[in-house]
């Protein structure tokens, strides 16, 4: 939409190896190939905003163009940052994104019912190929399913609103492989904190971040998820897997049927920027202390740091997997006293699954305090910030100062396995010892 | 775009989105936001932050959320440009995107709280008169040029619309 210029003069030959990114943006761009670098413009195929970048602010700016969304049934709205709503503002913030989705005959409104990036896939949303634009920096989750996926603001999100399109400069792809597979007690959380803390919070470099190697294709669908939303916290733009039959599995039992895993997946010579490898094997669970997930470490080297909370939550964090990764370590033991141990599951499904199936009364007979299904102390936006003196081991994202609450709050990182040892120690601990 | 001039204030890497406009004041307008602006940095910044004033960082700058009020809130105060050695790719468009440019400058680290700059985007560098100084910046692609010309991407619509509603004015 927004590209005046013409593209440049491509030289690759027709029968030149493309990587799974340069296939998904060139499909997107209608063009039979692209090439890393130059810029293009891409049909639009699923625009997704919540409560707090979407309709409250794109609404007024629709409104002064006087246009409608593009094709509402390619539009999602959820409801998850001010949700429950708690005071006049968050009324307010949930009732506009209520009101937009009706106005403008957006079917697909998900309102209170978990975490825009865990509701996408649950809701059938997705599948391998698509193109998808997120109203969230960790709209990149939707890369576990071949879909490339990215986060934009809300005025980004206007423009493609008004038109459909928008611009990408068609990414290199930096590729991550881990070999072998990941011990007991160790998670892909752990895998992501340790490529923040070995490749920097700019390791991505803006660029697809594809991940692979026999660990990665071992992985759940909701393992996969928790990868590829971390992207955000490695600076990719999206972060992508190859499906799979286990995506193929997991879709179809969301409803997403004749799911193509042949085409999406990298052409075995494609080239790339970067290859990293790491042997998952030899991974120890990582922890990030305050306050950047770049400041990883092995948990020894954090183990035994006083705790006065543990928070499981966040899209990241309390998936189904991460609740039962928790659970493992919490049956049948009791939190430290003193220590307040808080779990947000990620979306309604999950916590019905959960509870159903003993994982989540195992939480809380451990002392675990539930809270709803919402973005919650993650994002920071209103109820249950923590206070100046508490220090904190949490399964989220980020752990910048002053985002989860106080500015003198302090922020470990952590997978559900460490958070949920931690819990029980009291201070920060090494799961294998509780398996 | 015409060079701009003005003090600078100086941040090293990774300023995150919370920093800029942090979560709790989300929920409130950009004057809100505004006022908390790289509190968690420089208590002081908001207040003493002066219309044309800009904003000198290292690496990554603007790593983190979506939020475009991280933008925003720097364009409210007056912050003329964003020049650092790097940016974090969704704040990089969400700031052309709000009319705010932003300069990817290899030698930002040679630049000192307090100095006085002047920012040249169509020439692509900084110069530091009192210093003698002229740093290289990566030039702006013209797509993005445009939409910053136009002053962001609404207005940048604004105008794609009229000219599809009137494609042949008088």
């Amino acid at each position: 939409m927004i590209v005046p210029t013409p593209h440049p003069d491509r030289t690759v030959s027709p029968a030149s190896p493309q990587t799974l990114a340069q296939k998904l943006v060139a499909r997107a761009a209608g063009r039979g190939r692209v090439t890393p670098g130059e810029i293009v413009t891409c049909r639009v195929d699923l625009a997704m905003m919540h409560d707090s970048g979407g309709p409250r602010r794109v609404g007024p700016m629709l409104e002064r163009l006087g246009a409608k969304p593009w094709d509402p049934s390619r539009v999602v709205v959820v409801t998850d940052h001010y949700v429950p709503v708690h005071d006049e503002e968050s009324r307010r913030i949930v009732a506009v994104a209520r009101d937009f989705a009706a106005q403008h005959s957006v079917r697909a409104l998900h309102d209170g019912i978990g975490i825009c990036h865990v509701v996408l896939p649950e809701q059938g949303h997705l599948r391998p190929g698509m193109f998808v634009v997120g109203g969230d920096s960790h709209s990149p989750t939707g890369g576990a399913f071949g879909c490339y996926a990215f986060g934009v603001g809300a005025t980004e999100m206007l423009g493609v609103l008004v038109t459909g399109e928008i611009w990408l400069k068609v990414p290199h792809t930096v590729r991550i492989r881990w070999d072998g597979r990941f011990g007991p007690g160790v998670s892909a959380k752990d895998a992501m904190l340790r490529l923040c803390g070995a490749l920097g919070m700019d390791g991505g470099g803006y660029h697809a971040v594809e991940y692979c190697g026999e660990a990665v294709e071992a992985l759940s669908m909701r393992e996969r998820m928790t990868m590829a939303n971390m992207t955000a916290e490695l600076g990719g733009q999206a972060g992508l897997f190859a499906p799979d039959a286990t995506t193929r599995a997991w879709l179809g039992e969301a409803g997403v049927h004749e799911v193509d895993v042949e085409t999406w997946r990298s052409d075995p010579s494609a080239a790339v920027l970067a290859e990293h490898r790491f042997d998952a094997s030899s991974l120890a669970p990582q922890v990030a202390a305050p306050h950047s997930p770049a400041n990883a470490a092995p948990v020894d080297v954090h183990a035994g740091t006083p705790l006065t909370a543990a928070y499981l939550g966040a899209c990241t964090g309390a998936k189904l997997d991460d609740l039962r990764m928790a659970a493992s370590i919490l049956r049948g033991r009791r939190c430290a006293e003193g220590l307040r141990l808080m779990v947000a599951p990620a979306s309604r499904r999950d916590e019905t699954i959960a509870r159903e199936e003993g994982t989540l009364g195992a939480l809380l007979e451990a002392g675990a305090e539930l809270l709803p299904t919402a973005c919650g102390a993650c994002a920071g936006y209103g109820a249950h910030r923590f206070g100046d003196d508490d220090v904190v081991i949490a399964s989220t994202a980020r752990n910048f100062r002053g985002r989860m609450g106080a500015p003198g709050s302090r922020v470990y990182l952590a997978s559900p396995y460490t958070v949920a040892a931690s819990a029980v120690a009291g201070t920060i601990a090494d799961p294998r010892e509780f398996l | 775009m015409t060079a701009t001039r003005g003090r600078a204030f100086v941040f090293g890497d990774d300023v995150d989105t919370d920093a800029l406009a942090p979560g709790a004041w989300i929920k409130f307008g950009v004057e809100e936001i505004a006022r908390h602006c790289l509190e968690a940095l420089d208590p002081s910044f908001a207040a003493r932050v002066r219309p044309g004033d800009v904003v000198v960082a290292g690496r990554n700058f603007g790593a983190g959320s979506s939020r475009e009020q991280a933008a925003a809130a720097l364009r409210h105060l007056g912050v003329a440009a964003v020049v650092a050695r790097s940016f974090a790719g969704i704040f990089h468009r969400n700031a052309i995107n709000l009319g705010l440019p932003v300069l990817e400058c290899e030698r930002a680290d040679a630049v000192r709280a307090g100095d006085a700059l002047a920012v040249d985007i169509a020439g692509a560098c900084v110069e530091l008169p009192e210093r003698g100084l002229v740093l290289a910046c990566t030039p702006v692609p013209d797509h993005l040029k445009a939409i910053l010309d136009a002053g962001g991407l609404l207005p940048w619509l604004e105008r794609r619309i009229a000219a599809q509603r009137n494609p042949n004015p008088p």
